[in-house]
């Protein structure tokens, strides 16, 4: 298992992929911390115009980390991007046939792309999260947000909670790129399916009717990521989750080791 | 054949899609240490026998062994076994050393290896390249490398000439015969008839999925019926050769100005001695064995 992980890892690392993905993580995280602070009294606000951040909650133990939270979603489509690409281009490279050669244990090798991509995942989240934290600190004082609960007790176990929670929903949104990478073989397809259905296809459903808000996928990842929101209980999103989840994992496992790798 | 000198064999391995038989009732036996040629046209089911093999595609009925392990166990055996399979499929964005190491970690093999098999195949001064700037037949290399990487018992190859040059192939047929003069057994499948039958020691000939022979290259030679090509100094005399053959009961014919005669090596000299009676002048007298490729035609039924 060991050996799978490592040799995944060292498709990861490489710059154009690992820089590039830290980079657009970066990029989403600096702007959305950063705009939760400079447009604090603007009248189009400096959040959903549904839920607005106020000063009172960016100065609450919490408010270190808001800007962190805010992002996740979109560190899991990053996220969701990545497990795809990474599965399903071993099918349209061909090389799915020599890492089989090489590990002909289907799942163990399965497994251990995970594990890797994971890991990925969540240094992505912590490099993320630290700089996230880093922007709110030096914006603060020019926003007149108080920074004194931040790093209370209180306040770094707000900080760890969000860590936890936007870890499980970005490797949440990784695994269903996965799965979608196994089902569909293609990267293009599977992150178009993937991205079109998080974005587009959730929201307009959920304009349309908001209940179904209590039971898509994305958004139950999206809720994870908050901690719960009023509409959806974290144990609730966390159960739906798991349901969506298991279930795509165990139809892609049954079909990765049965199947006949014919490309 | 006892089994601890046999290499690889299948007993009626068959895979159908659909209605069709891609491979069907497979036999044969390769022995270890040999260079086994894999012959076919396209579609005749070698790659389809091949992913087989190697545990990628799953049989439709029938067993096989690898070094003793079933086809179905592939984990015993894939440890011992070098593949390329329908040409060499790498990571575009990483250099031909890092696709080797990401294969050398995953198998558990030295990095030290790495550069061994670059050096051995002649890549080692484009390992750092990224491997979508590799040529077809770098590309080509860097597969065989990679299919090195475990020091095989045996190496099984899909078309591994493919887009090298002559000096290429003709490297790599050393390789082979090197690494089979080591112990190493070579599976190697080609269209090239021409170069199976330079470095093959065993012949499977395979046609619509079915083996039409299997066994050692010299025993197939001889199966065929070897013939003498004639020239005369007047080609007008080339019908009354023809007549000299058939009256001593050789078939014969003529084929853009050659006599073409069946009939083994000693005939020739009796051939020679009775044009010579009735004042012909021989000026090509040439015993010859029909080629892998005449041969393959012959049994398969084909027409070239």
């Amino acid at each position: 298992m060991i050996r799978v992980i490592r040799a995944e890892w060292r498709k990861l690392r490489r710059p154009t992929l690992f820089l590039g993905t830290i980079g657009a993580a970066l990029f989403f995280t600096g702007l959305f911390t950063s705009l939760l602070f400079l447009l604090i009294d603007s009248p189009q606000g400096n959040s959903d115009p549904a839920n607005p951040i106020s000063r009172e909650m960016l100065s609450s133990f919490g408010g270190s980390v808001i800007g962190f939270s805010n992002v996740a979603g979109l560190l899991g489509i990053i996220a969701y991007c990545v497990f795809a690409a990474q599965t399903a281009q071993e099918y349209t490279y061909g090389t799915l046939r020599n890492l089989l050669v090489r590990q002909p244990r289907r799942l163990r090798l399965l497994v251990g792309k995970l594990i890797s991509m994971k890991i990925f995942a969540i240094v992505m989240v912590m490099i993320s999260g630290v700089v996230s934290i880093a922007i709110a600190y030096f914006l603060a004082p020019g926003a007149k947000v108080s920074r004194e609960f931040w790093f209370t007790s209180d306040g770094w176990s707000q900080i760890i909670h969000t860590y936890v929670n936007v870890s499980i929903s970005v490797v949440g949104f990784g695994i269903l790129g996965m799965v979608m990478g196994l089902l569909l073989r293609s990267p293009i397809s599977s992150i178009s399916i993937g991205v079109l259905w998080i974005l587009i296809i959730e929201n307009l459903l959920g304009a349309v009717k908001k209940s179904t808000l209590d039971w898509l996928p994305g958004n139950q990842l999206q809720v994870i990521a908050s901690g719960g929101t009023p509409q959806v209980e974290y144990s609730n999103a966390m159960t739906l989750a798991a349901i969506y989840i298991g279930v795509g994992a165990l139809i892609a496992s049954i079909l990765f080791s049965r199947r006949d790798v014919a490309n | 054949m006892h089994a601890q000198t046999i290499a690889l064999s299948v007993q009626d391995l068959s895979k159908k899609y659909d209605d069709r038989f891609a491979v069907s009732h497979a036999n044969f036996e390769v022995p270890l240490g040999s260079i086994c040629g894999f012959v076919g046209p396209n579609g005749a089911g070698k790659t389809t026998t091949i992913r087989m093999l190697l545990g990628l595609i799953s049989p439709t009925g029938g067993t096989g062994q690898i070094l003793g392990h079933s086809i179905n166990d592939p984990d015993e055996y894939l440890k011992h076994v070098g593949a390329m399979i329908e040409g060499p499929a790498f990571y575009p964005a990483l250099s031909g050393a890092e696709n080797l190491h990401v294969l050398a970690t995953l198998g558990g093999f030295s990095h030290e290896r790495v550069a061994e098999v670059l050096a051995t195949v002649g890549l080692a001064d484009r390992a750092q390249s990224k491997f979508k700037t590799y040529s077809l037949g770098m590309k080509q290399r860097l597969g065989i490398a990679a299919a090195l990487l475990p020091d095989p018992k045996i190496l099984i190859l899909d078309e591994p000439t493919n887009g090298l040059d002559p000096e290429g192939i003709q490297e790599i047929r050393d390789l082979l015969r090197g690494l089979a003069n080591n112990g190493t057994t070579v599976f190697v499948s080609s269209h090239l008839l021409s170069e199976l039958e330079i470095i093959s020691d065993y012949i499977v000939m395979l046609r619509k999925g079915e083996v039409v022979f299997a066994g050692p290259i010299q025993q197939l030679f001889e199966a065929q019926q070897p013939f003498i090509l004639v020239r005369t100094e007047n080609e007008s005399d080339l019908q009354k050769v023809v007549e000299i053959a058939i009256a001593d009961g050789h078939k014969a014919h003529i084929q853009s100005g050659v006599a073409h005669i069946e009939g083994p090596a000693a005939w020739a000299g009796i051939l020679n001695k009775k044009a010579f009676a009735v004042g012909i002048v021989l000026t090509q007298l040439s015993p010859q064995l029909p080629n892998l490729e005449e041969t393959f035609f012959e049994m398969t039924g084909d027409k070239k």
